[in-house]
């Protein structure tokens, strides 16, 4: 089986690939939701010591609202929807099409951005499904808004059973005007990698 | 006096003696250990990821697991001078972050991480003094070495010293 510490550039370009699709797609669902452009950056590849995990939204105790969830089927791994607490109360007050602006989050904009990171999720999962016809199957979202590192342990602790690293494909999301920056990671199971590189007809 | 705080990653030890003090950030499911030795004013902090070692076949690290991280750490700090017989233990984190109606055994980690530590601890013989554990968010714990507090602070659940 594949490792985490022992990718090479290969296989790392086929990981950015396929984030770069699934991003797009996720990112067009986006920009329909809040009726506005949404850039998004190359994926970025990570492969992260534990300790280093932990800092990746901002810092450990940065508070951040993460959306989290599970892939099973032929595809295993996580997704996780974060941004910041700016951009969430932004994003709602978009969704929302408010006159009077918010200030912090309510439940009704919680179970939305729920349902924000549910759909840029099931359309990043999507795509991959089409691209590579592995069923995957994605469980409901799971929301918890507080520190970064807290929210991030849940799937660093996944990748502590099969290495000392992290694989996290990374993906920022920008509205055009600045007010809301999200981060979708992909965490695949690498144990899905080799389906994944066949299903590609490239192993 | 100058204290220093030294910071302490996820899947990471350190230990320290007095006045210094020790610190790990956003705790989430991972569950910080920290031993104390009063005599010696001797203090060790641990981050784990997961409850045991013997479940998985990459263990090389060892601060990553309770069962390992727990003897290291004792270890670490008897090389500075602490006395096992004096070791005292305070831990906190183990919350379960995510809510999921499923069954899958991974997300309640947090608690399996806990009762893990428990166990641990008392094969070791060291008592547990207090705790806070559980619940669905996250702690920063800082450790001070001079008396063996452990201040726990988090995001709208309040802070306290344990």
């Amino acid at each position: 089986m594949l490792d985490v510490e022992n990718l090479n550039h290969f296989m790392i370009d086929i990981l950015k690939e396929l984030g770069n699709i699934g991003a797009g797609n996720a990112a067009t669902a986006l920009a329909s939701m809040i009726s506005k452009r949404v850039d998004m950056d190359v994926p970025n590849v990570r492969i992260l010591e534990f300790k280093e995990v932990a800092e990746v939204l901002g810092g450990e105790e940065n508070l951040v609202v993460g959306i989290y969830f599970e892939l099973t089927e032929d595809l295993v791994g996580n997704m996780m929807f974060a941004l910041d607490m700016d951009s969430a109360i932004n994003l709602t007050n978009m969704l929302f099409n408010r006159e009077k602006k918010n200030s912090e989050l309510d439940e009704m904009d919680i179970s939305a951005i729920s349902e924000v990171g549910n759909i840029l999720a099931s359309s990043y999962a999507n795509s991959l499904s089409s691209l590579t016809g592995l069923k995957i199957v994605i469980s409901v979202p799971s929301i918890s808004i507080d520190m970064a590192g807290a929210i991030l342990s849940v799937p660093a602790i996944q990748y502590g059973h099969i290495a000392d690293h992290a694989l996290m494909i990374e993906t920022t999301f920008e509205e055009n005007q600045n007010l809301v920056t999200g981060n979708l990671f992909f965490l695949p199971n690498l144990s899905s990698f080799d389906k994944i590189l066949t299903a590609l007809g490239v192993n | 006096m100058v204290r220093n705080t030294i910071k302490v990653g996820m899947a990471d030890l350190n230990v320290t003696k007095a006045p210094d003090q020790l610190t790990t950030l956003g705790l989430g499911s991972c569950v910080g250990i920290t031993l104390y030795d009063g005599v010696n004013k001797i203090a060790g902090l641990a981050h784990i990821m997961l409850p045991s070692s013997k479940e998985i076949k990459n263990n090389d690290n060892k601060a990553k697991f309770a069962d390992t991280g727990i003897e290291e750490l004792i270890k670490s700090m008897v090389a500075i001078g602490a006395n096992k017989n004096n070791l005292v233990a305070k831990i906190a984190g183990g919350a379960q972050m995510f809510n999921f109606n499923s069954n899958n055994h991974m997300l309640k980690i947090g608690e399996r991480n806990v009762v893990a530590t428990k166990e641990k601890l008392k094969e070791l013989n060291i008592r547990i003094v207090s705790e806070d554990t559980g619940g669905n968010f996250g702690r920063t714990i800082v450790l001070d070495s001079t008396n063996g507090s452990l201040y726990v602070r988090t995001i709208g659940h309040g802070e306290k010293t344990i």
